[in-house]
């Protein structure tokens, strides 16, 4: 009997380890087939014409994307100078500052506001900035990926900067410090690797949003001056070019895919870095 | 308030004292060196009383020590002499707590930190360079002077400058757990307080380091008053040159040191200090 039992529990743990692994693997393969799908599709159409050229009219083939790189980017930079503050800050209230009730609300609301479908804030932002000015324009594209930024830093923001120890912020308070100067000074420096990090994963997010972006930022097939006009940016243009007839834009879709995983992943490599040469004053 | 000459003579006697105020003995302090004077301290978290008419007086120069079971208050009494409690919501203090004859709870909170020091049970450094770490307190308090000085004086005052001298840019994490505490220590006394209070510095250092510690307690006693609470028995007896054990909230017992550990007046301060509970 007690035999059977430990052969039982013996094979069951040999079935529920296979189990877990087989599923881990299956993440991570699925991951890696579609990096190397990217890779290997992309690559193949890559060249510097991309990067140099805007795109040639219908029925040509060559010509690159320029001016949707330089469109994302100016998005990503509006996103980030609207988005970001305005998370940082809502993030340190919750944590340092917030009442009961008004926390509650926030913090159930910022959830919320996490799960709207992003086709949702792009129509929102149209309301809010197209509509009255009556043309699409780059501010609104900002001010629609600028909203998905701001959730995310709030909750990453909020929980990095709970973790750092209460006895850091007793330290300084105990030297006279304000409560302020102890966030500025010594909580947010704390747990500043983390909050950027959460904050790169905020931008990288919406980098790839296409739905905000159709009704707001649109799209142009040239240059893109100042900030009142539609702009051109990757995820549009790959969706624009996936579903279009002609092999020369599909070819080019892959392309503008693998230029955004590498926009993205350098940012990335890029915040690490310089977080890393900042030296490890982090205690974790 | 019974006077000092009572109080010794109280003290003295080893049977267990009847006297009507809660918080024990008389103060065996002189008045002319007094420090902190305390008198009838009630303390609330929300509705639980942690603190019940307690009455005490901090000689100045001196380390007095608190020691009693976990959860008596004695933390939660130290912190309200430099107003830290304030910090917490929901909190609530009752009585009078003077420094040299002021009431503290009427003084700028900023104010009295920069007077009344503290270092706490685990090594809290910032995440900062150990040179930042110290230079903080005298840069929130807008000191413009020569930083790289006070900054040494005050690591040499914390026996830490031998240490750290060629190192000073490097994080503070780098240092080891006593290192740490004598840099908080350091960075306390930059801003050159009167009294320090100290939360258990040690309970988380091993033997040696500790014993560093005491000896740099026993340093700084010329240009400062030091409180300490303590779960070591034999580190109060060590250590300060008053003690005062506390019970659920109360004062039982405040005597001088060698006093309290020989020939304690209350039959539960001894019940305590030979190790029968708590």
């Amino acid at each position: 009997m007690s035999d059977l039992r430990l052969a039982w529990r013996k094979g069951l743990n040999v079935v529920m380890l296979t189990l877990t692994g087989v599923a881990a693997f299956a993440v991570v393969a699925v991951l890696f087939l579609i990096l190397g799908y990217l890779i290997w599709n992309g690559g193949k159409s890559l060249n510097w014409d991309f990067f140099t050229k805007l795109p040639k009219p219908v029925g040509e083939t060559g010509g690159g994307m320029a001016n949707a790189i330089v469109g994302s980017l100016k998005l990503l930079f509006l996103a980030a100078v609207i988005g970001l503050p305005v998370g940082l800050m809502a993030g340190v209230y919750l944590a340092e500052f917030g009442g009961k009730t008004f926390s509650f609300v926030t913090r159930y609301t910022t959830d919320l506001l996490n799960g709207v479908p992003s086709i949702v804030m792009g129509i929102f932002a149209y309301a809010l900035v197209v509509l009255p000015v009556k043309h699409f324009s780059t501010v609104a594209g900002g001010v629609a990926l600028a909203i998905m930024v701001v959730p995310v830093t709030v909750r990453s923001t909020e929980e990095f900067l709970r973790a750092v120890p209460a006895s850091m912020r007793e330290g300084s308070m105990a030297l006279g410090a304000s409560k302020w100067r102890t966030i500025a000074r010594v909580v947010i420096p704390a747990a500043s690797g983390g909050i950027i990090t959460g904050m790169l994963l905020a931008l990288a997010r919406v980098a790839g949003e296409t739905a905000p972006l159709l009704f707001t930022a649109f799209s142009n097939r040239y240059w893109s001056e100042g900030w009142s006009q539609p702009i051109a940016s990757l995820p549009v243009m790959i969706y624009t070019y996936a579903i279009a007839p002609y092999e020369d834009w599909h070819r080019q879709a892959w392309a503008a895919g693998l230029v955004l995983l590498a926009l993205v992943l350098l940012a990335n490599l890029g915040c690490r870095l310089v977080l890393n040469r900042r030296g490890n004053y982090r205690s974790v | 308030m019974a006077s000092a000459a009572q109080g010794k003579e109280m003290a003295s006697r080893v049977v267990p004292k009847v006297r009507t105020g809660e918080s024990g003995t008389a103060s065996p302090v002189k008045e002319a060196t007094l420090r902190f004077e305390i008198s009838e301290l009630d303390f609330f978290y929300g509705p639980k009383q942690a603190i019940f008419g307690l009455n005490l007086k901090i000689p100045k120069n001196r380390i007095t020590a608190l020691i009693g079971p976990s959860g008596c208050g004695k933390s939660t009494f130290l912190r309200t002499l430099n107003r830290m409690n304030e910090t917490l919501r929901n909190t609530k203090v009752a009585g009078q707590i003077l420094l040299d004859g002021q009431d503290i709870l009427q003084m700028d909170v900023v104010k009295l930190r920069r007077r009344v020091g503290m270092v706490f049970q685990r090594p809290n450094p910032f995440p900062k360079s150990i040179y930042d770490n110290v230079a903080y307190g005298l840069r929130i308090n807008g000191y413009k002077g020569r930083l790289d000085e006070l900054v040494e004086h005050s690591l040499r005052r914390a026996a830490l400058w031998d240490e750290v001298k060629d190192h000073l840019q490097k994080s503070a994490f780098a240092l080891s757990g006593g290192q740490q505490q004598r840099l908080c220590i350091a960075r306390a006394l930059a801003v050159d307080p009167e009294v320090l209070l100290m939360d258990e510095p040690c309970s988380a250092l091993d033997p040696v380091t500790t014993a560093k510690i005491e000896e740099l307690m026993f340093q700084l006693k010329d240009s400062c008053t030091m409180a300490i609470v303590t779960h070591n028995m034999q580190q109060a007896a060590r250590a300060s040159d008053y003690t005062a054990f506390m019970l659920d909230g109360r004062l039982i017992e405040h005597s001088e040191t060698p006093k309290l550990f020989t020939t304690p007046a209350d039959a539960r301060t001894e019940a305590y200090i030979t190790g029968r509970f708590g």
